[in-house]
């Protein structure tokens, strides 16, 4: 049996000082701003070009893009510049951003004083999700406590350095967790897609130069400072190095967050006692979805359990995803078109309608999917999904092609893969029976 | 004048945070939308004026947003997730009971939503924006009686309340 363990660094705090983690005062009790105060002492290009770069952090909010390598990008001399912060979680079953944020709120706005100060931003945007409200009630005290205390506002801690923080509310729009519809909804627009190039490193929010990272990804910055970039690089495994909190759901015994070092076995993270604790009734994994909702599967065979928590291994040899880092995990009583049904509903229903193969397409194999779970379907359904999934992403390969502005489309169309690739009998049998 | 005298002014207070006016249409929608418990044309019509575009882009950008509604709605917005975690650990069923117990309650109003990030409790559901985790059909509605007697209450998700203290 595992003994595998979390990895605290992230989540350190609000898990030991489960009373006060997200004050000021709890906060810097257990070493909150001290990373602000070592980074301001430091040039701020080296910040990125040095720390963060040799930490190997990579984004935590699905793409996994190289931190340090997005802010290079930013043109040179080019001012004012903007930090927007994706906190706009709504990947379906991935909920670590909302507890970094109402558990931890000043774990992360160190992180953004550090990048801003790092990038040469003297105004940053929290874009948060509308429906968290007491997430948004702890970050906005976090704010005002800061802005008294000095560390956020004018002049920090006497460098001479200004930022200044707002934290703006989402309304329940899930692309708009894609960096470039959030910055359409960040300049009061419906939340659509930019086509890119320009990217918003370039022309971003205001169509100034912009960085859009995750929560998660700018809660790391502090250790990644305090701990020094190399140190950080040791956690870890091949390019993905440090931690990452997953959040695990569905059937298992224990589910939640848990932060564990990069390189851990999914069978570890699903099955340790200490972690996820295994299949509730002592059941059987009869599939599970990696990296979120956009991800295709992995089932329940030792090949994929076996698997290391490695960004790259994980996408070369399943095409799957780490994604956001949900794993979500169905036992053997499981309908997986059913599942695949209800992810058809979501990306259905959060298509913005802005490219025509994922508006149409997307409702269609929601339609489709249903009729399968329900008990109305025809052997060739699936057969018909594929075609239509075929439209929205041409080869139906990951990493996914497609014909849309943003992955979303794309997204859709991995459950149908997922079918098509273990199910295929399954799905097919459950037709003929109805038919 | 949709806003009261208060929260017009913490509208300027939300208007004067970005370099341009018209990012401050969701944040003064929420604002409008915690005062009225909708998102009236009188209000779209003021939040219009205030950051220099149309009613119609305000109605426009709004529109797109799933939390803005455009109807009255009771005292309680109820919003159960079934999506895939909360699918395949009772979601539905909670959905389904609230639904029949508050049939013709114009108090309550219950929608089915998108994932609310509570899948480590899953099944889930908010109750004017308030996280409820761990859910039963029937607990779920021990929950909804327990705001109806007034013994809970949600804190609003208005952006102006930041404004206002507290």
């Amino acid at each position: 049996m595992s003994n595998a363990t979390e990895t605290r660094i992230i989540t350190k705090r609000l898990r030991d000082r489960t009373e006060d983690s997200w004050t000021l005062a709890g906060f810097t009790a257990s070493g909150g701003y001290d990373a602000l105060r070592k980074a301001l002492a430091m040039e701020p290009a080296a910040i990125g070009a040095e720390q963060v770069a040799a930490a190997g952090l990579r984004g935590r909010g699905g793409a996994g893009f190289p931190t340090g390598t997005k802010w290079s990008f930013l043109p040179e001399g080019n001012y004012p510049r903007y930090l927007v912060v994706n906190g706009d979680e709504g990947e379906p079953s991935t909920f670590k951003d909302r507890m970094l944020v109402e558990r931890d709120p000043h774990q992360l706005l160190e992180g953004i004083a550090i990048a801003s100060y790092a990038i040469g931003c003297n105004k940053a945007f929290i874009y948060l999700r509308g429906e968290f409200a007491l997430g948004y009630e702890r970050l906005e005290a976090a704010r005002r406590d800061a802005m008294a205390a000095g560390f956020l506002g004018d002049n920090i801690l006497g460098s001479g350095f200004d930022l200044d923080v707002v934290i703006h509310r989402g309304a329940g729009a899930y692309i708009c967790g894609e960096e470039t519809a959030l910055l359409s909804s960040l300049e009061g627009d419906r939340g659509q897609p930019r086509i890119r190039p320009p990217f918003p490193a370039v022309a971003g929010l205001y169509a100034k130069p912009t960085v859009v990272n995750n929560v998660e990804t700018l809660a790391t910055l502090p250790h990644i400072v305090a701990m020094g970039g190399e140190e950080y690089a040791k956690l870890g495994v091949n390019r993905s190095t440090g931690t990452r909190i997953f959040s695990v759901s569905g059937h298992v015994n224990r589910p939640g967050n848990y932060e564990v070092e990069l390189g851990m076995t999914f069978r570890d993270l699903i099955f340790s006692p200490e972690l996820a604790g295994g299949i509730r009734d002592g059941r059987s994994v009869k599939f599970f979805i990696p990296g979120g909702a956009s991800s295709q599967w992995l089932t329940g065979s030792d090949e994929h359990l076996d698997a290391p928590l490695d960004m790259d291994y994980v996408q070369q040899t399943f095409g799957v995803m780490l994604g956001s880092g949900a794993v979500m995990v169905y036992d053997d009583t499981t309908n997986p078109a059913l599942v695949a049904w209800r992810l058809a509903k979501f990306f259905a229903h959060e298509s913005c309608g802005k490219c025509t193969p994922c508006r149409e397409g997307t409702g269609w194999i929601e339609k489709i999917l249903y009729r399968i779970s329900h008990g109305e379907g025809r052997p060739q359904d699936l057969d018909l999904l594929l075609d239509v999934g075929d439209n929205i992403s041409p080869g139906l390969n990951a990493p996914f092609s497609q014909t849309t502005i943003c992955p979303l489309g794309p997204s859709s169309v991995s459950a149908v893969v997922s079918l098509q690739n273990y199910f295929r009998d399954e799905v097919i049998a459950m037709c003929r029976a109805t038919a | 004048m949709a806003f009261t005298n208060e929260n017009l002014a913490v509208a300027q207070e939300i208007l004067a945070r970005y370099p341009k006016p018209k990012s401050a249409i969701l944040p003064l929608a929420h604002l409008a939308q915690d005062q009225d418990g909708y998102l009236t044309q009188d209000a779209m019509r003021e939040i219009a004026e205030l950051v220099g575009v149309t009613p119609a882009e305000v109605l426009g950008t709004t529109s797109f947003y799933t939390m803005f509604k455009r109807d009255p709605v009771g005292r309680l917005v109820v919003s159960v997730c079934t999506n895939v975690t909360c699918l395949v650990l009772g979601g539905p069923e909670v959905l389904e009971h609230l639904e029949r117990r508050y049939a013709g309650d114009t108090e309550v109003t219950i929608e089915e939503v998108e994932c609310l990030a509570a899948c480590g409790n899953a099944p889930a559901m908010q109750v004017n924006y308030e996280f409820h985790e761990s859910l039963t059909p029937e607990g779920a509605a021990e929950i909804v009686d327990a705001y109806k007697r007034g013994e809970l209450t949600a804190r609003g998700v208005s952006g102006g309340q930041v404004g206002g203290g507290a």
